[in-house]
């Protein structure tokens, strides 16, 4: 046995019969145990720190019961008028938008996934994607209210803006995660850039793209009901109203036809998601 | 046909992939490129249609630069040479006759290309393709619903469709088993010697490359070290490219070939 060798058979010895167990995330035991300890200070400190005026709450719970009293006798008739304007234009809004917002999505997903588009091209759809992000629709939405006025109108360009936003970085991401050895056997033959899209990258992300929107159309619907509430048009402003003149039985009315639209979506993207994998 | 001069290729990380490789390949010549993993043989092809972008030197497909054109050009050039991958390379969620047809995209307009009408000619070409390598009947199945070996086939139908000079193979039976290996090897030898097209072939297994090539090119550390006949392949040759190993095994015998011969590819009676 040379002395490599018999290094080798002391290494194996010294190993054997002890137990082995996963190394730890944080190797350093001090810095480990300190990070547990703060954060559960900091857990209780907190908890600690929020104010419960429990009186407060006790006269809440009647308002409570009242609501979810109108629940169970929601009331479809009275506005019914206003109800099927409100819904009639939020599923206008939805459609307009998700149609728009989608259609805009591609070519900006493409342009911002770092294998298929040149750097300045990659900043500046990266740039609008982030700009899209950073505000929440609610925001947008007064923006916008505040320069077209109240309505429909608002509502479609603030819920265009956010799909924009959403399904762009979405699909940018799987266009980044592709398959590279499919897109380049299509570049090899000779084919221009959009054949090569078309190709070579499309079929690869048509599947997400199909499943993201599905999504989107949804959470466009249910935002819909939110912008309403700064006057961007839709259901939202029936609900509104409904509340405002302690109407809770139309509020609730409003809301089971929102669930109803909402899981009805649900359950159609789910159909869709499983027909295109 | 193939000619290249110097060819160097580093890459940004500082690995010299291919040091001033030169190389002459005639017409309807079938060479094998042997060397261990990170040899450079997968970069010396994807050099050649510029897959890969070349750090320095040229290479002439007859009498055209490859490494100076225009992106254009390049697409015209691109045309006249087939690839086939390890790991085949279809688009797995497009039928078995789109990823055939995808190798005329260089030659068709995009309208044409994303409406699929493409010339009949084209339909009926890949049609033949299909029917020669025995998967006619596979023309409307998704690729990703086939075997192995049977997208490789249509990996050879899409290189072929493009009516190419030059076949450009990286590893085409790296994932399939030794059976369907050799009978992929032998599509790929028996189409470039029906339609005298020159091939350089990638590939790992140096007793499958003797069995079916006239020329080996040894490489090593992106270096040419041996180029001649797969006989030549001594154990202190494949030392040379390896490295130190037990080669008796993997060089060939000659009563070797006859077994060679013993596994037919079936529906291989196709008309062409």
């Amino acid at each position: 046995m040379t002395v490599s060798e018999a290094e080798a058979q002391m290494a194996l010895e010294a190993r054997l019969g002890r137990p082995w167990r996963k190394p730890p995330l944080i190797r350093r035991a001090w810095l480990r145990w300190a990070l547990g300890i703060g954060a559960l200070v900091y857990l209780a400190l907190a908890v600690a720190s929020v104010e419960v005026n429990w009186a407060r709450v006790y006269e809440g719970l009647d308002r409570g019961a009242a609501f979810i009293a109108a629940f169970m006798s929601p009331d479809f008739a009275s506005r019914a008028s206003d109800i099927y304007a409100g819904m009639l234009e939020s599923i206008v809004m939805t459609v307009a938008a998700s149609v728009v917002g989608i259609g805009v999505s591609i070519p900006i997903g493409l342009g911002a996934a770092r294998n298929v588009a040149p750097l300045p091209v990659y900043l500046a759809c990266r740039g609008l994607i982030a700009v899209s992000r950073a505000f929440q629709e609610v925001i947008v939405a007064i923006l916008l209210v505040a320069i077209f006025g109240f309505g429909p109108l608002a509502g479609f360009l603030t819920l265009s803006f956010a799909t924009i936003g959403f399904l762009s970085k979405l699909l940018a991401e799987d266009i980044e995660a592709m398959d590279r050895v499919q897109a380049e056997a299509v570049r090899a033959t000779g084919a221009r850039w959009l054949q090569w899209i078309n190709y070579g990258v499309q079929p690869q992300f048509m599947p997400r793209l199909i499943g993201l929107s599905m999504y989107r159309i949804d959470i466009n619907f249910r935002e819909s009901a939110v912008l309403g509430l700064v006057g961007a048009g839709g259901i939202g402003a029936t609900l509104n109203t409904a509340f405002d003149r302690y109407e809770f039985d139309t509020a609730a009315a409003i809301l089971i036809m929102i669930i109803a639209i909402v899981m009805g979506l649900e359950y159609l993207s789910g159909i869709v998601r499983a027909r295109v994998q | 046909m193939l000619r290249l001069e110097k060819l160097t290729k580093t890459y940004p990380t500082g690995d010299m992939a291919l040091q001033a490789v030169d190389l002459e390949i005639p017409a309807g010549q079938i060479v094998a490129l042997i060397g261990p993993s990170g040899a450079g043989k997968s970069t010396l092809i994807r050099c050649i249609n510029r897959l890969v972008e070349p750090s320095s030197g040229a290479a002439w497909l007859d009498d055209v630069n490859l490494t100076r054109l225009s992106q254009a050009a390049l697409r015209r050039q691109r045309r006249r040479m087939g690839m086939i991958f390890q790991e085949y390379a279809l688009v797995e969620r497009l039928t078995v006759m789109e990823n055939v047809l995808s190798g005329r995209l260089g030659y068709v307009g995009f309208w044409r290309s994303f409406t699929r009408r493409f010339p009949q000619k084209n339909v009926d070409e890949a049609y033949r393709l299909l029917d020669r390598v025995g998967l006619l009947d596979m023309a409307d199945k998704r690729a990703d619903e086939l075997s192995g070996g049977q997208r490789q086939r249509v990996g050879i139908c899409r290189a072929l469709i493009q009516d190419p000079a030059l076949l450009l193979v990286d590893e085409p039976t790296a994932s399939l088993d030794p059976k369907t290996s050799r009978q992929i090897m032998r599509l790929i030898v028996e189409l470039c010697a029906e339609r005298g097209l020159a091939a350089i072939i990638n590939i790992h297994d140096v007793a499958l490359a003797q069995m079916f090539v006239n020329r080996v090119i040894g490489l090593q550390k992106g270096r040419v070290v041996f180029d001649g006949p797969p006989d030549a392949l001594t154990a202190e040759v494949l030392t040379q490219i390896y490295g130190e190993e037990d080669w008796e095994a993997t060089i060939r015998k000659p009563e070797d070939e006859d077994e060679a011969e013993a596994a037919p590819l079936p529906a291989g009676a196709g008309g062409a």
